[in-house]
């Protein structure tokens, strides 16, 4: 396809276009994505998170620049969120990238959640590929400002950093489950705020009670608007890249994510599958008695389920 | 289902310091359910025309209040014609006398508002043209 050899001899544009069609009608998208899919797998793939504000844009431009003089090519892929009430969005993590625009190294695209709840954009994972078959060496994924429980860049991502700063709350916000389980590695921003100290002690605290894993995130300071402690930041991710290469984690973890992509993708087959199936005149029909209390909606769907496979089973499923 | 979002980017070349007309505009077009990429003050030409490529937008507009619109708004189109994305609809905004905006309109700017311009006006116009 001509497509694919033009994103894998680094064509910007019309991987752009491939991004575009990944995010406005991913049915189509596959059929290019799944010719793609070979060139991928070469990128390592790190996700930026944290509370609105903490600093994730400007410390991916900082690391973007640490990289870049170490001849690295990096693609950024920056989520902001889609108003749920008009669909539009402000994309603005580009403003503390303006550095990066020109640098023919850097390709940068900014999306909106459109929908999605988990911290990322329905076309993430599909993004990440493209950019990785462009031949990026590193991809940073900046999610979406996020608050307890948008956790879904473990899937994407093979490690995660997760930024934080002073002033977010007392230690019981640290020791909640959620956003604070998933950081690789533990970044303090904004550390001449009052408090760093005391948060950066409170999260080794938190930390001291997971004495299981093998890996124990370390906890950074970082003041990233004037680039103090980036280098710090960029051999701690050194450092846990050779843990999980060494460990086997990396593997593992890949392997993980690639159950919860065919998991997620199956899921979505099947509505789209199902919504199609479901006659719309019966199914107000077993509303109607639901309603009237002639039947409960329990044993409807276990009706209806047992029709579903009986009729997948006899014909459809296997062609 | 349909998913097509038109993305437009805001962006404002050149030096002054004037955005809050480019983030009204931003915010409106953002409430008529586009996706717009806010990039923020003082863009060459050449950073803003790479971001219209990475983003793949429909539209760009652009802002500009310091007077060098006959000089940066034909660099812009330049570019876009060198990197063959010159489908991409060029709209200005900003401080620019009626006797450039006719010369503006002949290098390929689709429309130019001036100050007092309905933000409905815009959104209708870039939706009538990205369609």
């Amino acid at each position: 396809m001509e497509m694919i050899e033009k994103i894998i001899n680094g064509d910007r544009k019309v991987a752009a276009k491939l991004i575009t069609l990944a995010e406005n009608d991913f049915n189509q998208a596959q059929n290019i994505l799944k010719e793609l899919y070979s060139y991928t797998g070469n990128a390592l793939v790190i996700g930026i998170t944290g509370p609105p504000g903490a600093g994730k844009s400007t410390i991916t431009d900082q690391l973007t620049k640490s990289l870049r003089k170490q001849g690295k090519t990096v693609g950024i892929v920056a989520i902001d969120p889609t108003s749920p009430f008009t669909g539009g969005a402000l994309l603005g993590d580009r403003i503390r990238m303006q550095d990066l625009s020109t640098d023919q190294g850097v390709f940068i695209r900014s999306m909106g959640t459109r929908g999605n709840l988990g911290g990322l954009s329905p076309a993430t994972q599909s993004t990440v590929r493209i950019l990785d078959a462009l031949g990026k060496d590193i991809i940073f994924i900046e999610t979406v400002g996020v608050g307890q429980a948008e956790v879904e860049i473990v899937k994407v991502a093979d490690m995660v950093v997760l930024i934080t700063m002073p002033g977010m709350g007392d230690d019981i916000q640290i020791i909640k489950a959620g956003i604070m389980e998933i950081g690789d590695i533990l970044v303090v921003n904004k550390a001449d705020k009052e408090g760093c100290e005391r948060l950066v002690t409170e999260i080794e605290m938190m930390l001291d009670f997971n004495p299981k894993s093998k890996w124990r995130p370390p906890v950074l300071k970082t003041i990233a608007i004037d680039n103090i402690g980036i280098q710090e930041l960029l051999q701690e991710i050194n450092n846990h890249l050779k843990y999980l290469n060494e460990s086997g984690e990396l593997e593992q973890r890949r392997q993980e994510s690639a159950k919860k992509e065919i998991f997620d993708l199956i899921q979505e087959k099947w509505k789209e599958i199902l919504s199609s199936s479901i006659n719309n005149g019966f199914l107000n029909k077993i509303a109607a008695k639901i309603v009237k209390r002639e039947e409960d909606p329990y044993t409807a769907v276990k009706k209806l389920s047992n029709i579903l496979i009986h009729s997948y089973t006899q014909g459809g499923m296997n062609k | 289902m349909d998913k097509k979002k038109i993305r437009v980017l805001v962006a404002k070349p050149g030096l002054d310091g004037h955005d809050r007309g480019a983030k009204i505009v931003a915010r409106a077009l953002r409430d008529a359910g586009m996706e717009v990429i806010y990039t923020g003050l003082r863009q060459t030409p050449e950073q803003i025309v790479e971001t219209a490529i990475q983003e793949d937008v429909n539209v760009i507009g652009l802002s500009i209040l310091s007077g060098a619109h006959t000089h940066l708004f034909p660099r812009i189109m330049e570019l876009l014609k060198e990197n063959k994305v010159e489908d991409i609809v060029v709209i200005g905004g900003g401080v620019i006398p009626e006797e450039d905006i006719y010369e503006l309109k002949k290098i390929g700017i689709a429309e130019v508002f001036t100050p007092g311009t309905n933000t409905k006006d815009i959104i209708k116009f870039i939706q009538e043209k990205v369609k």
